[in-house]
């Protein structure tokens, strides 16, 4: 495998480097970055982590010359899981910064000690500490529930203080979106599972509305829409497809509206990305300290029960008209 | 009779862990409500909840027992987000009842 960290690693540009990696060999990792400057998403850090487990640290490495701003790969942890020797020297606790490095969860247990101990890392206000406690809590959940993933989830976030945002990336190498939904929704390709994914009411374990005593199919409509109402990416790659949540422009005023079929949403998508085995979803939010949180749960719930009620008019039995 | 349940007490002040929800539901809530008990859940000193969290403790009381769930399973101290999750599970799962295949 082949990954290269660009200068352009933020998530308006996923797709693009979903597109450019070279999944062939799985047994071997090359990592290369831009000479001059690299920026990565916690997106594109988790899956090179994802594959770096996988691959194991002993075949996996960083090659060429890393600038000066690959220093931040080593601040989130991608030299530990890979062979190469840092070459960067500071002093870590003088970089203390607003990031949460690279983590593995493997548990309920690892995912609650990880929200207990890692979010303060981001020094939030408890107000937007509880939008990314949500999100990462969903995420994870998810991870560890349908995916079986032997190497559990790979998180990392990132706030941007700047624009008072907060990323993440969480990334697994289970059995992809498409498996998940197999069973119940028989979809035919990555990219309609992923569509179904991302349809409030849809969950891999029943076809049943209302879903399972402990499955809903809300958790990534809800982190979508959350992405969507805050005016930012959502992306999520699995199998050969990808899907990317485009920015709500800033000139149409008001709340963006939500639709339940993701396709009604403006994004990108893929269907001949390299195929990946397992999941990536990674998400932008701004955090708003005058927006409340309950009014956008509010908004997004609002949708969730529309898409019910729309499915449970399609079952109903139609009058027969002479 | 009255069983409270005292949500941070088990869950912590964010409620994330779906096993402990399940783990509430299936040996506390729904014999409580079994036997004709109020639930009260209260949420005291809980920051917030996901949906997942307020899915797995109460969406199978409210499928399963209707009526004697939304009558006796009363929640306290619930600030504005764990109350908007709630009544979201509460609005779905209603609006999924008598649907099911």
């Amino acid at each position: 495998m082949k990954i290269f960290l660009s200068n352009q690693g933020n998530l308006r540009n996923f797709s693009a480097f979903a597109k450019s990696l070279d999944l062939s060999q799985p047994d071997k990792l090359e990592i290369s970055a831009h000479d001059k400057w690299v920026t990565v998403h916690p997106a594109n850090l988790v899956l090179v982590a994802a594959l770096a487990i996988k691959a194991g640290k002993e075949n996996s490495e960083i090659v060429g010359r890393i600038p000066e701003t690959g220093r931040y790969l080593d601040r989130m942890g991608l030299y530990d899981l890979v062979k190469t020797p840092s070459p960067f020297i500071y002093n870590k606790k003088e970089e203390a910064g607003r990031f949460v490095p690279v983590q593995i969860i493997k548990t309920q247990e690892d995912q609650s000690r990880f929200i207990a101990d890692m979010i303060p890392l981001l020094h939030l206000s408890e107000k937007n500490a509880r939008v990314v406690k949500y999100v990462i809590g969903e995420l994870v959940r998810n991870v560890l529930e349908h995916a079986f993933a032997k190497d559990g989830a790979i998180v990392a976030a990132q706030y941007y203080k700047k624009t008072n945002r907060v990323s993440i990336g969480i990334c697994d190498t289970g059995i992809g979106i498409w498996k998940s939904l197999r069973e119940c929704w028989h979809p035919k390709t990555d990219i309609e599972a992923i569509r179904l994914a991302l349809t409030p009411g849809i969950t891999g374990t029943t076809r049943r509305e209302g879903g399972t005593a402990e499955n809903a199919g809300a958790g990534l409509f809800f982190i979508k829409s959350l992405a969507k109402i805050t005016r930012n990416y959502f992306a999520i790659y699995s199998g050969n497809s990808e899907y990317t949540l485009l920015k709500h422009k800033k000139r149409i005023k008001g709340m963006p509206r939500l639709y339940a079929d993701p396709t009604r949403d403006s994004h990108n998508e893929t269907d001949n990305a390299p195929s990946f085995r397992g999941t990536l979803v990674a998400v932008d939010i701004s955090l708003d300290e005058n927006r409340e949180f309950n009014d956008l749960l509010y908004k997004i719930g609002e949708i969730y029960d529309k898409a019910i009620r729309e499915r449970k008019r399609v079952k109903y039995k139609e009058p027969r008209f002479i | 009779m009255k069983k409270t349940i005292i949500i941070r007490k088990i869950a912590g002040d964010f409620a994330e862990n779906k096993d402990i929800a399940k783990k509430v539901r299936i040996e506390e809530i729904i014999p409580s409500l079994l036997k004709g008990d109020e639930v009260v859940l209260d949420f005291g000193g809980v920051n917030g909840a996901t949906q997942s969290f307020i899915h797995a403790l109460v969406s199978d009381p409210i499928r399963e027992l209707k009526d004697t769930a939304f009558d006796n399973l009363v929640y306290k101290n619930a600030n504005d987000d764990i109350r908007e999750i709630i009544s979201i599970v509460y609005r779905y799962m209603q609006e999924s009842l008598g649907n099911n295949e």
